[in-house]
């Protein structure tokens, strides 16, 4: 006879108790592969959505490569049949000065102007006169570039076209974006320049040239504050183009065929059209993938929110499950050892001492606790197939390495639980027991 | 002369009585149990003859007076020493019989070798079953035994381990005579062996069984006995 055999021989006698002790324990610990299961296929799907947005943004990113180079291509053969703009300045001008300053120091006839619109010239679409100096603003104590405007002189041999740029009216003047801000002016504001009160038509916003310290005013008034009348010092030729290889030459020969002596230069290359429109394309495309991986992000951190509330209410869950199991379970042990006073009454009168007495007592708590893990292991790994589809496709066997903590756990905490109606029985006092049987 | 097997030296037991009373069960009571002795201990109902044999198997401290078994005083020992005293040398039979309800006969009567492992225990139990007619019965659960087989079965178990003091308690209250005969007949046997046997009982044929009478009244025993 043993403490092994006595366990079993009791468990044997004793089915429904032990059974509704294994039963007891084994919802627990149901609970706990359930709330396992759950937060692993909740964890397993959060990768699945995550993979999927990163595999779109990878895809949005490859695309937006291959587009680019398409449409850089697209840009670059639709850009061959697009016009491109020349300057026209004055006989004599050096254009190394031109390069250094930004405008002309010399002047030519406003006339030259009407000139070339009122001329068969094919190779040009737009022409705008100007008259540009760089001066102090005496009233500002600022240093600015004034440029007087009429607006598009029109193409006599042509049927109008919508202007390409708007003039300024008289009385009035449009500031670069530097000008406004730092002095606090504002459209509709009134302002003194050399001496003549101007109201102010437009403010531009930033374009990080030199167009933000720059004033913009009539031509004509332009012409009177800086003394000369009827000149000017640039004309801008918009939109030019032929159908020859050499489109340049070929507009610098005709407009020397009209205005001799005048220097015509390039300005805005094809290749920085080109690349401004490969750079809105690529902040376009920028701005999509941001706002992906932006999406990206906040699913995540949404699902990791919902991950930490699920686990939130699935471990109160669990401990008050766990919780009434022990209770329950201890109950159950308590009224074990009622049913077996007189049993411990008389092994106690033998001489069994109270320690092996609740060696029996533990053991069979032990046992409780081992066949009810044991038993949800089982049907777990029963049921794993079955539930496979419903859990994203979540695989039980990931949970094989919490196995051995559960079948050490389980039984301790059915043996803590039963402790003290175990102790407080195998410490009864015999004498008490066997005199009230 | 040989060392006697129990001695209970001016023992007094009280109980908490009902709204703070106190009942005195035993009352400076004196008993000597050689080897060999068959002492009955009789007297009516509440007289306190059960409370002294559990003094006497170290069942319950009394409040006063000394109790040895061959030589060791039962109270002076811890908890741990009085269970391997009890296991050693003493073996019960109670009226109620005891036995452990999902063991067989012969696991119930291989018990106490849980508390002192035996070499022999096995072989030591079957022979038992065969002295008190119960070899057919050893696998059977005592619900499936009679009173007189689990009776017989109770004192195979009191006797597995060979001890030197039988205390009986009422062992003969549950019986028909014939079964009731039979274990007086055992009893005698093992105190003719040797052994000692302090059998508590009311029953006047089962006291004549006993080599000494004694009588308790109200928690003591007369001197005169």
């Amino acid at each position: 006879m043993n403490v092994g055999r006595l366990i079993i021989l009791e468990i044997m006698h004793r089915k429904l108790g032990f059974a509704l002790a294994v039963a007891t324990v084994a919802t627990s610990v149901a609970a706990l592969v359930a709330v396992a299961i759950l937060l692993g296929a909740h964890d397993l799907r959060t990768t699945q959505m995550l993979d999927e947005m990163n595999a779109e943004t990878d895809r949005m990113e490859e695309n937006f490569t291959r587009e680019m180079k398409a449409y850089e291509d697209g840009v670059r053969k639709t850009m061959k049949g697009l016009g491109f703009n020349v300057f026209i300045f004055p006989e004599g001008q050096e254009l190394d000065e031109v390069y250094a300053e930004g405008f002309a120091s010399k002047t030519m006839p406003e006339t030259y102007a009407n000139t070339l619109a009122e001329s068969k010239i094919v190779t040009v679409n737009h022409l705008l006169p100007s008259l540009t100096r760089k001066l102090k603003w005496p009233e500002r104590e600022r240093t600015v570039i004034l440029i007087g405007i009429r607006g598009e002189v029109p193409i006599a041999h042509r049927d109008p076209k919508k202007p390409l740029i708007d003039p300024v009216s008289k009385g009035q003047i449009v500031l670069g974006y530097e000008l406004h801000r730092s002095l606090g002016l504002q459209e509709g504001n009134s302002t003194t320049f050399m001496g003549l009160d101007f109201t102010i038509e437009k403010c531009h916003s930033e374009r990080g040239t030199k167009d933000d310290v720059t004033i913009w005013m009539h031509l004509e008034e332009c012409q009177e504050l800086l003394g000369e009348k009827g000149r000017i010092n640039a004309i801008k030729a918009l939109e030019c183009n032929c159908a020859s290889i050499d489109r340049l030459g070929e507009i610098r020969r005709e407009i020397a065929a009209i205005l001799p002596g005048t220097k015509v230069i390039e300005t805005e290359s094809k290749a920085l059209a080109r690349a401004e429109a490969r750079n809105k394309a690529k902040k376009l495309s920028q701005t999509a993938i941001a706002a992906k991986k932006n999406e990206t992000a906040n699913l995540r951190a949404d699902r990791e929110r919902l991950r930490l509330e699920d686990e939130q209410k699935y471990t109160a869950l669990l401990t008050a499950v766990i919780l009434v199991s022990m209770i329950w379970v201890a109950f159950l042990v308590f009224s074990n050892t009622r049913d077996r006073q007189s049993e411990i009454g008389i092994l106690r009168a033998m001489g069994i001492s109270t320690g092996s007495i609740l060696a029996v007592l533990m053991g069979r708590a032990f046992l409780v606790g081992l066949a009810g893990a044991g038993l949800t292991l089982i049907l777990a790994i029963l049921l794993s197939g079955a539930l496979r589809e419903s859990l994203h496709g979540f695989e039980l066997q990931s949970l094989v390495g919490y196995v051995p903590i559960v079948l050490l756990s389980v039984p301790a905490l059915s043996c803590a639980a039963s402790w003290l109606p175990a102790l407080q029985a195998a410490n009864r006092d015999p004498a008490t027991i066997l005199r009230n049987e | 002369m040989s060392e006697l097997t129990l001695r209970i030296a001016n023992t007094s037991k009280s109980y908490a009585g009902p709204e703070g009373s106190t009942v005195e069960a035993v009352r400076e009571v004196n008993l000597d149990l050689a080897p060999g002795e068959f002492m009955s201990l009789g007297g009516p109902s509440g007289c306190g003859k059960s409370s002294v044999l559990l003094i006497a198997g170290g069942l319950l401290r009394p409040d006063e007076g000394e109790v040895e078994i061959l030589g060791n005083n039962l109270y002076r020992q811890k908890g741990a020493q009085r269970a391997a005293i009890r296991a050693k040398y003493l073996g019960f039979v109670f009226q109620q019989f005891h036995l452990v309800p999902y063991l067989g006969a012969l696991d119930n009567i291989l018990a106490p070798s849980l508390a002192q492992p035996l070499p022999d225990a096995t072989e030591r139990a079957m022979d038992l079953l065969e002295q008190f007619g119960l070899s057919d019965r050893r696998g059977h659960l005592p619900s499936a035994l009679s009173v007189g087989e689990q009776q017989r079965v109770a004192l195979a178990r009191a006797l597995l381990t060979k001890p030197k003091l039988l205390l009986a308690d009422e062992p003969t209250g549950n019986l028909d005579p014939e079964n009731a005969e039979g274990i007086l007949e055992r009893l005698a046997t093992f105190a003719g062996e040797g052994g000692s046997v302090l059998m508590v009982t009311h029953d006047k044929r089962a006291a004549e069984r006993a080599t000494r009478s004694i009588r308790m009244e109200k928690g003591r025993i007369p001197i005169a006995q």
